[in-house]
């Protein structure tokens, strides 16, 4: 398995092999799912699109509808504009979402399609109909990964949706990040459970995991409803989950309708939970009920419970930096060594934090930034490690190298689960570790002699 | 023959007979529904839109002696399409699959990570051991390469795959914003293939050429056969029954299956394009006696391309399904024409459908009756109704997401069709007959015997073998299928990955037709038994019965 990877590692300034990213727009689509009523539309060659929801169906295994421009030749030469219209048009006959959320690809960034004056036009020539919401965010592939897509299309729900009524709202704004449904029922649970209001957007559970009826329904019941979006310019803060992800329309809301933003790292282990939490009593000046502190202990139980199986243990990790800076920090916790840390995206916040916590208990850490699941490769084969966890590609690292994987953030194509069990908050972290130490025992029961192979571990 | 063989051919006879009959059944959907749904379909469009779909949509009627349908024009903006694009048509289908050869994607990330591992084009290393099927490499643009150019990055991606691979040959194919920015991929693959020495080929495969995949079909056959086809011209002829399999990608290891029953035969396999294919072998591909096209749509343009520069003589099998199979070659042994490998073939088609036969009788009794709907590419839609047939199960509605008329009316359609606006720009390469290597491997009479029996170059499609009544759908958008499931409420819908859990969502199995749901191999007399099995699990599987909550029937 991947035979022609060297154990030698040359720098690379042009050739990406196996990359840690993809490009903005299915991001775009993911965030634009989360919109009730929405149907995602691609704005380039169909392509782009069927590719999109392929990719999202392929993780979710569930519906992800969304239209195309198709453009052909003559549109790359002449503008995308025809297209939009004509699509609009078919889109309300047939389909008749509440929302549409455009997105662009690198073909229409590149030829420049001007789609706020498509989308005006479009409006004043009743090609959109009365009460209906269109929203886009341009979101060009050479710019940026998938992150910047969700981050760009979660800022325009803002920009065209947000507004400040002057009254203000007994209720915050949670920008979950680009997370699993799971991730985000386990949140607004959390929430629940402690009494706070909260307009959750976008909300991705309730569309991407729905149930099995009988009965196909093009637009979810879940999904943030737009009256609800409008709300969040008179809520109380923003609280945005994953810097990479979030910041932007948290920054945008506080521009917008000065609602005051707190950006936090994705609730994964109990001390980043732990700062969620206070951030909550600060904002709400209440307290946490005693489901939410149970469920902290029963974390950090099974963390001194368990912790034998994880101390020491060198671990390889790539993913994006939303995920990736708070798992580094859970297994620092656990007395693990994540000795390789990449990622795909160009992320100062990833560096940054990353160095942060490993700099003094990890000093050996190679933590990069804009770099490829090859690279990684090369790096476990210079010196070898006893865990790897990433997405689903890899799994070839694993089987090459004979390391015990856990598979981690997005995308997952081969398992099932990730989409129904949480890795966020106390209860996703129990969840999430439970998973990585129940690993490393697997491995153990693989690999023991019969003479030491245990019962009891 | 000997009495045993004859007695198997009874048992062949029958079953070929079985499966006939399921295939020219008339639809056992009633007309008047039919009728009743075309018409809803069409009027819930736009009026233009209606218009222009009305035409794709066709009740088949054998007493229409020229059937026509429209195929291969643009795709509606809006109407949810299941079509990909050139790209994809080149990279992802034809090149992608030749497994020691390094494949770079001009363009942003997205392009070379989507095609990355999905089609489950499966390869083993030669004795070189090059494998890079699992690998995905790109230039991975940004915005600086945009607006600079991205020729200088290509250039030192092509030296770095070079450094770290020595692979024998490079491709490299161009994304949407490549063909807008002007890069030159065709004269940076020049110059570092002459800097190099080795093959560097370029594709212009950008995504918004053509309405399709199909396009990039067309520009990877054409860079394939300039390029590769027999440009070994040290190798040395092959004696004995040779072939090319063509157009056949080896997903689930299909190639493997049909590979075990040619060599049983005495058949041997010269070149595969492109599953399981390799680079030594394609520029050999020359030295072989008979082409044998499996995927008609993606591949048609190199088989023509071969017969006119190598005389290489071209026929149009499908190892999809058993009596299929047996039909496929009992047509290489009629071109072959030898009295010896006839009967070899003979006793291999008898040997192994008595085998296959035993083990698919209990799934044809649980499967016959069944209705089934087909929306794939450009050629499985057609391949897998013979399959079905086999089990017992009818088609009532079948199209192609990309294939031309003559896919679907035969090859006799084609001095018919136009090329439109949008697909004239794809390049169509004209080629001699090759002064020195130009070779018919068999004589004038015998191949005017072939002609006049209609085995060489002969495709008939789709059309002919669906019954009356049935439906034809090219380029299916989201709502017709809805409404078609709606109406028609069918068994079985053999689809792809994004129709598959709107379709199960309906309480309706669905057998992806694409990716074969991770298992196979389904082609050939082994690939019978894994499909029927398959189907078998998906439509009578106890889980659709709890689909509905008990409380609320």
């Amino acid at each position: 398995m991947l035979d022609a990877t060297p154990t030698t590692l040359v720098e690379r300034q042009a050739l990406r092999v196996n990359p840690a990213k993809t490009c903005q727009p299915i991001g775009a689509m993911y965030s634009a799912l989360g919109i009730h009523g929405c149907l995602p539309h691609s704005h380039g060659s169909q392509g782009c699109c069927s590719y999109h929801r392929s990719h999202l169906t392929r993780h979710f295994r569930e519906p992800i509808m969304a239209a195309t421009s198709s453009f052909t030749e003559g549109t790359a030469v002449f503008g995308g504009g025809a297209n939009l219209r004509q699509a609009l048009k078919t889109i309300y006959k047939l389909y008749d979402p509440p929302v549409v959320a455009i997105t662009t690809t690198c073909l229409s960034e590149t030829i420049g399609d001007d789609i706020p004056t498509i989308i005006r036009e479009a409006t004043e020539s009743g090609v959109i109909p009365n009460g209906k919401t269109v929203i886009h965010a341009n979101t060009p592939s050479y710019v940026g990964c998938h992150i910047t897509g969700w981050s760009n299309m979660t800022a325009s729900m803002v920009k065209y949706l947000s507004e400040r009524s002057g009254e203000s709202r007994n209720q915050v704004n949670l920008i979950p990040g680009y997370v699993e449904p799971s991730d985000t029922r386990e949140l607004k649970q959390m929430l629940a459970t402690w009494g706070i209001d909260a307009v959750t957007f976008p909300d991705t559970s309730d569309v991407v995991d729905t149930p099995q009826t009988g009965h196909f329904q093009m637009y979810p019941q879940g999904g943030t409803t737009v009256e609800a979006l409008k709300t969040t310019g008179d809520s109380l803060a923003t609280i945005a989950l994953g810097p990479e992800a979030s910041t932007q329309a948290a920054i945008a809301l506080d521009a917008k309708c000065q609602v005051p933003a707190h950006i936090l790292d994705l609730p994964i282990g109990v001390a980043a939970t732990d700062r969620l939490v206070q951030t909550l009593m600060d904002v709400t000046g209440t307290q946490p009920t005693d489901e939410i502190v149970n469920a902290r202990g029963r974390l950090v139980d099974v963390m001194t419970d368990m912790q034998a199986y994880l101390y020491e243990k060198r671990v390889a990790i790539a993913g994006d930096p939303d995920q990736v800076v708070p798992l580094v920090e859970m297994l620092v916790t656990c007395g693990a060594k994540p000795v390789y840390v990449i990622t795909g995206a160009e992320s100062k916040y990833f560096r940054d934090r990353t160095q942060a916590i490993l700099g003094e208990t990890v000093p050996e850490a190679v933590i990069r930034d804009n770099a490829d699941l090859f690279y990684l490769h090369q790096l476990m084969k210079q010196e070898p490690v006893d865990l790897l966890i990433s997405n689903v590609y890899g799994k070839y690292i694993a089987r090459a190298e004979d390391v015990p994987f856990v598979r981690y953030g997005w995308p997952i194509l081969d398992r099932v689960g990730h989409s129904y069990f949480p890795t966020l908050g106390y209860g996703g972290s129990l969840h999430l570790l439970c998973t990585i130490i129940n690993t490393l025992l697997d491995r153990k029961d693989r690999d023991d002699p019969d003479e030491v192979f245990e019962l009891v571990l | 023959m000997t009495d045993t063989t004859r007695t198997q051919t009874d048992l062949e006879r029958q079953i070929a007979q079985a499966s006939q009959d399921v295939k020219e059944a008339r639809s056992p959907i009633d007309s008047t529904t039919t009728q009743t749904a075309v018409k809803d379909i069409v009027e819930a469009y736009p009026a233009k839109v209606g218009k222009k779909r009305a035409k794709h949509i066709v009740v088949r009627d054998p007493n229409i002696p020229e059937q026509t349908i429209e195929a291969n024009v643009r795709t509606t903006p809006g109407i949810i399409t299941q079509r990909g694009c050139a790209f994809a048509g080149c990279k992802g289908v034809v090149v992608g699959p030749i497994g020691d050869v390094v494949h770079i994607v001009h363009g942003p990330v997205g392009c070379s990570y989507y095609s990355w591992l999905i089609r489950r084009n499966q390869f083993r290393a030669r004795a070189n051991g090059r494998n890079f099927v699992n690998y995905c490499f790109t230039t991975d643009l940004t915005e600086h390469d945009i607006v600079f150019g991205g020729m200088n990055k290509l250039r030192q991606a092509i030296q770095e795959a070079y450094d770290l691979f020595q692979p024998p040959a490079i491709t490299v194919h161009s994304t949407c914003p490549v063909g807008l920015i002007g890069d030159d991929i065709q004269g940076v693959s020049r110059e570092m293939s002459e800097k190099l020495g080795i093959s560097i080929v370029a594709f212009n495969c950008e995504g918004y050429k053509g309405v399709s995949q199909s396009a990039g079909h067309h520009i990877a056959n054409n860079g394939f056969f300039k390029n590769w086809i027999g440009t070994n011209e040290e190798a040395e002829e092959v004696e004995g029954y040779t072939v090319n399999l063509m157009g056949e990608y080896n997903i689930g290891g299909d190639t493997w299956e049909i590979e075990r029953v040619l060599e049983k035969c005495g058949i041997q396999v010269i070149s595969k394009l492109s599953g399981d294919g390799s680079y030594d072998e394609a520029t050999e591909s020359h030295l072989a006696k008979l082409n044998l096209v499996m995927c008609h749509r993606s591949i048609n343009y190199m088989a023509d391309m071969m017969e006119t520069k190598f005389g290489i003589p071209w026929i149009k099998v499908n190892f999809i399904g058993v009596n299929a199979f047996a039909k496929s070659l009992r047509k290489i042994a009629e071109v072959f024409d030898d009295p010896e490998l006839t009967e070899r073939i003979e006793t291999v088609i008898a040997e192994e459908m008595a085998e296959t036969e035993a083990q698919l009788a209990t799934y044809r009794e649980r499967l016959t009756g069944k209705t089934v709907f087909l929306f794939v590419g450009g050629s499985r839609a057609h391949h897998y109704q013979e399959l079905f047939a086999d089990l017992g199960m009818k088609t009532v509605v079948a199209g192609y997401e990309f294939a031309h008329r003559d896919d679907y009316e035969g090859r006799d359609a084609l001095p018919n069709i136009k090329i439109d606006a949008d697909s004239r720009n794809i390049e169509e390469i004209h080629v001699k007959q090759d002064p020195e290597r130009y070779n018919p491997p068999f004589s004038e009479e015998a191949l005017a015997k072939m002609e006049t029996n209609n085995t060489l170059k002969d495709y008939k499609g789709m059309m002919p073998d669906m019954g009356e009544g049935t439906l034809l759908v090219d380029n299916i958008s989201h709502h017709e299928l809805d409404v078609l499931i709606e109406r028609f409420k069918p068994d079985l819908i053999g689809s792809g990955i994004k129709d598959k859990y709107v379709i199960e969502k309906l309480g309706i199995p669905c057998k992806q037709l694409h990716n074969y749901d991770y298992g196979g191999p389904f082609a050939g007399f082994r690939g019978a038994v894994n499909f029927a099995k398959d189907v078998d699990l998906r439509v009578n599987t106890p889980v659709w019965k709890y689909v509905k909550a008990p409380w609320l029937n």
